[in-house]
């Protein structure tokens, strides 16, 4: 584990997971607000990806 | 504008579909050999198919086999009707599969003999962990190709959930997998107790959440709406379930370390993401049923959607399970019992293998374009699957509340009710017989379905190649000034690739690093002193044969395992523990502290035949070790690995070690003999014997000197 002497040498490297929380935090909000606003054209766009050809399961059931 | 033809590849999904019923089938065979061995534990016959080497075969069989193929075979499937493009070169996808089935035939042909790493689920050595890599390396280069050169513009959740897969199980399979090799057969990982534990539980939950959990995500996504048709309810709701799931999951490992010696942040830590996965697990499950919205009559005629269903459904109990057995105070009750056991089972056999069985009835009939052979017959199997679930997990969860209950009922007078802990499990022999019901109706069910399968294949033909046609994408990226940035990594799958990997990197980092730099996470017992050379080999011998699939080594600091076993175990005790061995159940009693409890001859009867000092034991009986010699030739190279690792013995020390280890032999042996038993010193029992009676030796040490 000789990297943990890399590591303890960074000066306030406690600082480090705090900023990762942050970041994510940030990550998240940015996250919601896009997928609460996205228009919604885009999304049955995407929805419909699978669908492309519209094909009968009829024979198969 | 102009539309291309093209094929899309059958052939390699009707093969992963073959190897997923094939491993299915003898994975779930060993399973219910293991069951029945609770009940007959004459059924462990010869060493290779004694509990401690068939319980790993079992859940690698099953996972990696059996779910594993299921994984290859949806998304071979999927992805190129999702890219609209054949996949990306067809020897790599050869390659994949037939690399795979080698693992997997390699794995069975390891484990029964021993060959282990000791660590769950991943107990495969080192040469088949590198070549798990390389074919698994081989896989995600193949998808990418595919990605790379698709016709739709955008990747469909499906596919993120898939990259995301693809991704994480390398990061974890090669963190935790990082040993030093002994010989071809035998690896020491180079973590030890404390971090080893936190490192294989890390991986271990992940490995639940990225290979049976995330994989299997994609392909609801993709197979639920396809046989519903209609697509899936929240698009929305799809996005925040994929970034929350794969953020939240990779913190949640330490919770299967509760109450153990891991450091208390530690613990914490994973108790909060663990409860906070319910959030997005359950966004998943809901989505997944609510996109059956309006077509419930469709459910009662249709056996694809029937498997689905309960497929998501029983995802929707697991994952509100899993965040309740992550309390403290629940786990206390559930850890080490067989509530762990029914919980997985929900899971495997309701998730994954529901699933599984849908999307193989939706798939076949398609790719043979022909009808299912019998829809009566999948009736049959859905009932017969459905029974076999419940009839497998009620009587375990009332086995693990039992035995629960058993373990810490004091007398009035503050004693253990029950100090024997034979009788909290000989109490367990009925749930044990109905849970070994359930699993041969599940597994007629499976034999059924096989049946069903063979039958449609032969009334129909493979289209090996299935021809289809769409533009090509343009040059033209679609950007424009003031997209968002979400819809500009929908397009990118190598950035949605990085992204995931920082996301699982920092939570694994912030999870891992503090245990290894903080040196007073792991305070050091002045008494705790490497293993003897006899111990050591012993300890290999515990490690080969899977003790650890029963005995924990971690007496939890609370009063009814403190006043069974003694005191409660410390991280400093496992510092030259490469590779920890705390276990995750306990059919037998905790063994931490077993040193010194017993006298030699008793183990050595014991291991000879459990039931002369322990009547009514169903452990396996171990005469072998009486009558096989202990490799010696091994003991230098084992020491010198140990030296590498960081394990103290002094300089020059492998060159001693087999005197050392004679020395001690001996008087075990000498030892023996006053009680009247004959046996060479060099019989593999003398070094298990050793180990056994180290347990908890130097703590015990530690007492004597304090109290002096």
């Amino acid at each position: 584990m000789k990297f943990i002497n890399y590591l303890e040498s960074i000066a306030g490297v406690e600082i480090y997971p705090m900023i990762s929380l942050s970041l994510f935090f940030l990550f998240f909000l940015a996250l919601s607000i896009w997928a609460l606003t996205v228009n919604k054209e885009h999304i049955d766009e995407m929805k419909n990806i699978p669908f492309e050809k519209p094909q009968s399961n009829e024979l198969f059931i | 504008m102009e539309v291309e033809k093209f094929s899309y590849d059958n052939k390699i999904v009707k093969q992963f579909a073959f190897a997923t019923i094939l491993w299915g089938l003898v994975g779930m065979l060993v399973g219910l050999w293991v069951a029945l061995q609770f009940i007959y534990p004459s059924l462990n016959v010869i060493p290779q198919t004694t509990f401690g080497r068939l319980r790993p075969l079992h859940t690698n069989a099953v996972i990696f086999a059996f779910v594993g193929n299921g994984i290859f075979m949806g998304v071979y499937y999927s992805l190129q009707r999702l890219c609209k493009t054949r996949m990306f070169n067809d020897t790599l996808s050869k390659i994949h599969f037939w690399g795979w089935q080698l693992i997997i035939v390699a794995a069975a042909l390891t484990l029964p003999f021993g060959i282990t790493s000791g660590k769950e689920y991943a107990e495969l050595e080192w040469p088949i962990d590198i070549a798990i890599a390389v074919v698994w390396l081989v896989f995600g280069w193949n998808m990418f190709g595919t990605i790379l050169k698709r016709r739709e513009r955008h990747l469909y959740v499906g596919i993120w959930f898939y990259i995301a897969t693809f991704v994480t199980v390398t990061l974890l399979h090669v963190v935790n997998s990082i040993e030093l090799p002994v010989s071809l057969f035998k690896s020491y990982p180079v973590y030890a107790g404390v971090q080893d534990a936190l490192v294989q539980w890390w991986y271990g939950h992940n490995a639940v959440a990225f290979f049976l959990t995330t994989p299997y995500l994609g392909l609801m996504y993709y197979f639920v709406p396809k046989a519903a048709d209609r697509p899936v309810y929240s698009y929305r709701l799809s996005i925040i379930h994929f970034w929350a799931l794969i953020f939240l999951y990779i913190w949640a490992g330490p919770h299967h370390l509760l109450y153990t010696a891991l450091p208390d942040w530690a613990q914490s830590l994973g108790v909060v993401f663990s409860f906070m996965l319910i959030a997005p697990s359950w966004g998943g499950m809901i989505n997944g049923l609510l996109t059956l919205r309006g077509a419930w009559d469709k459910v009662r005629e249709d056996i694809v959607l029937k498997f689905m269903v309960v497929a998501v459904t029983a995802y929707g109990m697991a994952t509100f399970e899993g965040p309740m057995l992550s309390l403290k105070k629940i786990n206390a009750v559930a850890h080490f019992t067989d509530w762990i056991v029914a919980h997985v089972h929900i899971g495997a056999l309701g998730w994954n293998g529901f699933l599984t069985f849908g999307i193989l009835y939706w798939l076949i009939p398609r790719i043979y374009k022909t009808p299912l052979y019998s829809k009566k017959l999948a009736n049959v199997h859905f009932w017969l699957g459905s029974l076999g679930i419940l009839f497998y997990a009620v009587p375990l969860y009332w086995a693990g509340f039992t035995q629960y209950l058993m373990w810490q009922e004091f007398t009035p007078e503050g004693f253990l009710k029950y100090p024997n802990f034979l009788e909290t499990v000989t109490q367990l022999m009925p749930m044990y017989a109905m849970r070994a019901i359930g699993g041969v109706l599940y597994l007629t069910g499976f034999i059924i379905m096989a049946y069903n399968i063979v039958k449609t294949v032969k009334a129909g033909s493979l289209i090996e190649n299935e021809a289809a046609e769409a533009a090509p994408l343009t040059n033209e990226e679609g950007g424009h000034v003031g997209e968002h940035w979400h819809r500009w990594i929908e397009r990118r799958p190598v950035q949605l690739m990085l992204l995931s990997l920082i996301v699982v990197i920092i939570g694994g980092a912030v999870e891992m690093i503090p245990t290894f730099m903080i040196k007073s996470n792991i305070p050091t017992i002045a008494s705790v002193k490497p293993y003897t050379p006899l111990e050591l080999q012993g300890r290999d011998i515990y490690v080969r044969e899977g003790c650890y699939t029963c005995h924990s080594q971690m007496v939890r600091p609370l009063r009814f395992e403190t006043a069974r076993y003694g005191e409660y175990s410390k991280a400093g005790e496992f510092i030259y523990d490469h590779p920890f061995q705390w276990g995750s159940k306990r059919t037998g009693p905790d063994l931490a502290r077993v040193g010194g409890k017993y006298p030699h001859s008793w183990h050595y009867n014991h291991m000879l035949d459990p039931t002369s000092m322990s009547p009514g034991s169903i452990m396996p009986q171990y005469s072998f070790l009486l009558d096989d010699a202990l490799d010696t030739t091994t003991t230098a190279g084992k020491i010198r690995a140990m030296q590498t690792l960081g394990v103290p013995y002094p300089e020059g020390y492998d060159k001693i070690a087999n005197k050392e280890l004679m020395k001690q032999a001996d008087e075990i042996t000498a030892s023996l003999k006053k009680d009247g038993i004959e046996t060479l010193n060099d019989r593999e029992i003398v070094a298990l014997i050793a180990y056994l009676q180290r347990l908890g030796h130097d703590i015990k040490a530690s007492h004597t000197t304090v109290n002096k």
